[in-house]
């Protein structure tokens, strides 16, 4: 069969909807559309019929439009494409540009900075079921110019008395506060430590002034209950810590740990002899100056006699809020300068990072000024500082972190690991993120 | 900028030393607008005489910021993005914090949307003198309903002033939010390999600011930002794509770094400013902490490393609190003095009763301590010892605090405690508590250990003093 319709008839039936608008609207032409049933129609006549019908629609949209129905959203939507968007007085753009983006290696980052290894095996006379290699850097963390050799590690605070903890981090240790190798112990097994690290403060004369020898002995307890290489800490008192760390390192003779530490204000030259003398690294601590960590690492070299394999620095990591700026950027500068040659800051670094505790964001319940925005519940603030100040730093190279709180030490991981690029994940579709419901 | 030593602006400078700038010379000036302390716009008549006109020209052109500044809203929250000139905050600073927005979208209840929003824009907190606030709101259209997309626009901007971005990839929804919003100079959000035409219309007709979208493709992003600046679209901003895990998260990382090395290193067709969209980790997290967790940790890698705008969806305080923190510690001025002069100040207006306290000359200490203090309206002297611009727990750790100090701060400020103070007492930091004897010792006055967090000072106050005869 065949259908036949002449465009006048069309304009006929508008006109019998009476509307104003459209007298005077005159379609020139006798436009006549012809379309044929059943097989044998060619490929020249279907584009022939289809320019006819194109046309006409034409027409008929131009009459709607004027109708004032929205005719180019109908044909948006039934064309399933994107409309196009009239633009008054400009052309449209046509062509892509085409571009390559070439981003040139950092050539000046020639020197690599010097590996550590950290725990014996019995292989090397140790009992440590595995050893730690921090640095080997050739770039900046996680950078396209060169792979990271090492992972980040992470060493979990174990103290020799009970301290006073902030409430989110208490929670995790009250049944081994007591008990040092119960503790390191339980870091290991339940909250993953690559690490433990063992603080002698109980030697302070200000607090226990527990003897030197009777440390050494939590020391020996510690290194029986983990099999995980370990650092050795005093309390922080500069006249009784090289004492401590000399029987300590006596103690964990072939285990190979990192003695923290030697600064410029004690007797360093003790903890140097003690770590090279029964075979240890040792930790080089300044206070957020470049020029300090230098004179110290030259010292400990040069006048002690210190491997270079055998050097770790912490250059001081203050709290988020309270001082990162400073502790960021003095590791920045620290590692580019080590990458840039200057061998005496070309170590692997390590970071106190929980000392974010001390932040008042971090454990106070509430906020002290009454102006601030609700501060939320202080249990996930705790870890989330430390998170945040351990990130930081591990952008600005840092290669080890002293940490607390189990939650911050598991998300520490995830995040260096996966800019490390260990972390396998299933690709998520951000095509069209901005539709997601979240 | 193409120059770095005063002497090579100095060049472009009238050379009167006129002073009308406030300088003492062309040459203090100089340095300056090396620093970007100053703008050439500040010298005035090099921008008002017509013999400098060429001379002006040339040197706004050296001076211009390596990567392109963009202006998002108007008025007096108008956020500027972009503009930095370093790859590493030590060597100059980082200008134009990164601009937080937190997104609504166009499917929720008019009261909640009004509700979120002003949570955003009332957000606040205090940190060494100022409030660390939010900047912008973030329209998506989930709906990808023009009608509906307006209307929450419309809504947004009868709530705030904040600047806004308008998310959606379709054209005719950007163009219903753009009748609504264009005067208000939103950022466009965002042209496609497949919308681009039309975006990029759009961004021209109305004449705002826009982002480029390609994930994962460097190349094409760099093409759409060409494209688009070649074309007279100068506002660009380039979002290569957040991936919130894995391999996916790395390969985002190494892409800021590129995009951002190239164009301080002089390729003008990718230096633009780089947005972020930690949001994408709620899309790989179901429950809402570890959703906000890994959201805060994307965020602050990518407030470190070059994000220069980001969209956010948490607004829990545990995860804003970090973000704004982040963000201040990255582009603070690394050029502005970590210590604040030693003495002892006074806080609200002290008498002969009131509390000697102690405290460590870092500025952040400083100032945390003062305003602990006089925010709850406790008279006080407070000494500002020079400990070497480290603070208190440190400075006791390292020999930078100490009784010795201690005495001689008071001395070199000329306080003389038997005649300004009834009470002899000198209250230390609680952290500073092993000083005690020394203390006592050296200066002759009773010690009184403060609480270990100054903002635990008014309940210390009000247990402990006047002190007990």
């Amino acid at each position: 069969m065949s259908n036949k319709m002449k465009l006048s008839g069309l304009t006929d039936i508008l006109k019998d909807l009476d509307v104003e608008s459209l007298e005077g609207v005159t379609i020139e032409g006798d436009i006549e559309l012809d379309i044929s049933g059943g097989g044998g129609l060619n490929p020249a006549m279907a584009y022939a019929l289809g320019h006819e019908a194109a046309q006409i629609s034409l027409h008929v949209a131009n009459i709607a439009r004027m109708l004032g129905y929205p005719v180019d959203q109908l044909f948006a939507a039934s064309m399933g494409g994107l409309p196009q968007v009239p633009v008054a007085g400009q052309s449209r753009i046509q062509e892509l540009i085409p571009a390559k983006l070439d981003v040139a290696k950092m050539s000046e980052w020639a020197t690599p900075i010097q590996e550590v290894t950290l725990g014996a095996t019995s292989a090397d006379g140790g009992s440590r079921k595995n050893t730690i290699t921090l640095g080997g850097e050739n770039a900046l963390p996680y950078y396209f110019d060169a792979e990271m050799p090492h992972r980040n590690y992470v060493t979990m605070d174990v103290f020799d008395m009970p301290i006073g903890m902030a409430k989110s981090v208490k929670g995790n240790y009250e049944d081994v506060i007591n008990d040092p190798a119960e503790w390191a112990k339980k870091v290991v097994r339940d909250f993953n430590a690559d690490m433990v690290t063992i603080h002698l403060i109980s030697t302070d004369p200000l607090i226990n002034d527990t003897p030197a020898r009777e440390a050494a002995k939590v020391v020996e307890d510690v290194l029986q209950a983990v099999d995980v290489p370990i650092v050795i800490g005093g309390s922080g008192n500069p006249k009784k810590d090289p004492e401590v760390l000399e029987k300590a390192a006596e103690a964990a003779e072939g285990e190979r740990v990192l003695l923290a530490s030697a600064s410029l204000n004690l007797d360093y030259e003790r903890v140097a002899k003690a770590a090279t003398d029964h075979g240890h690294a040792v930790l080089s601590w300044t206070q957020l100056e470049i020029n300090a960590q230098k004179e110290l690492n030259r010292k400990l070299m040069k006048q002690c006699g210190v491997p270079r394999d055998s050097i770790v620095m912490d250059p001081t990591t203050a709290a988020l809020g309270y001082g990162l700026d400073y502790a960021y950027t003095n590791m920045e500068r620290i590692r580019l300068a080590g990458l840039m040659g200057d061998e005496e800051l070309t170590f692997p670094m390590s970071s106190g990072t929980t000392n974010a505790w001390g932040a008042r964001e971090s454990w106070m319940k509430e906020s002290p000024l009454n102006q601030d925005s609700d501060w939320g519940p202080r249990e996930y603030r705790g870890p989330i500082w430390e998170i945040v100040t351990g990130l930081t730093l591990s952008l600005a190279g840092n290669d080890m972190f002293m940490m607390m709180h189990p939650t911050s030490v598991q998300v520490l991981k995830e995040i260096t690991q996966t800019l490390y690029g260990s972390i396998e994940a299933d690709e998520i579709d951000i095509t069209n993120w901005v539709g997601a419901e979240v | 900028m193409k120059i770095n030593s005063p002497l090579e602006a100095y060049k472009f400078l009238p050379g009167t030393n006129c002073g009308e700038c406030g300088e003492t010379s062309c040459m203090a000036f100089a340095s300056h607008l090396i620093d970007r302390s100053l703008k050439a716009t500040d010298c005035t008549p090099l921008v008002s005489e017509e013999k400098y006109k060429k001379k002006y020209d040339e040197l706004e052109a050296l001076l211009a910021p390596e990567i392109r500044e963009v202006v998002i809203g108007v008025g007096e929250k108008a956020v500027s993005i972009g503009g930095d000139d370093v790859l590493h905050r030590h060597k100059l600073t980082f200008f134009n914090k990164t601009a937080f927005a937190y997104d609504v979208w166009d499917t929720m209840d008019e009261k909640d949307l009004v509700e979120r929003v002003n949570k955003i824009q009332d957000f606040k907190k205090f940190y060494v003198g100022d409030f660390l606030t939010l900047d912008m709101i973030a329209v998506r259209s989930v709906s990808d309903d023009p009608a509906k997309f307006a209307a929450a626009v419309k809504k947004v901007m009868e709530t705030t002033e904040f600047p806004m971005v308008l998310c959606s990839f379709n054209p005719e929804v950007l163009k219903a939010g753009l009748e609504v919003a264009a005067e208000k100079r939103p950022l466009l959000y965002a042209a496609n390999k497949d919308n681009w035409q039309d975006v990029a219309a759009l961004a021209q007709e109305y004449n705002v600011p826009v982002t480029v979208f390609a994930p994962n493709d460097l190349d094409m992003l760099k093409s759409l930002a060409k494209t688009f600046s070649e074309n007279g679209i100068e506002d660009v901003v380039l979002d290569p794509g957040t991936f919130p895990t894995g391999k996916g998260l790395r390969t985002t990382f190494q892409n800021f770094l590129k995009i951002r090395r190239a164009g301080i290193n002089g390729d003008r067709d990718i230096a633009f400013p780089i947005m972020a969209v930690p949001l994408t980790a709620w899309m790989a997290h179901d429950d809402d902490v570890s959703a906000s967790y890994w959201e805060t940790v994307v965020a602050s890698v990518f407030t470190i490393k070059y994000g220069d705008i980001m969209i956010l969806h948490s607004i829990e305080p545990y995860a804003q609190l970090p973000q704004v923190h982040i963000r201040d510690t990255i582009y603070t001025d690394p050029r502005k003095p970590v210590t604040v002069d030693p003495g002892v100040y006074e806080v609200g207006s002290p008498t002969a009763d009131s509390p000697l306290l102690v405290t460590a000359n870092f500025a952040l200490t400083y100032y945390t301590v003062e305003s602990d203090l006089s925010s709850n309206g406790i008279d006080c002297y407070l000494t500002a010892i020079d400990t070497d611009g480290i603070g208190v727990e440190a400075a006791v750790a390292g020999g930078q605090l100490t009784a010795a100090k201690i005495k001689k701060g008071l001395e070199d400020a000329g306080f003389d405690m038997k005649e300004k103070l009834n009470n002899n007492v000198i209250v230390l930091p609680g952290l500073g508590a092993r000083l005690q004897g020394d203390v006592e010792d050296e200066t002759g006055a009773a010690v009184m250990i403060g609480p270990t967090d100054s903002g635990r000072l008014p309940g210390w106050m009000e247990q402990n003093w006047p002190p007990k005869k």
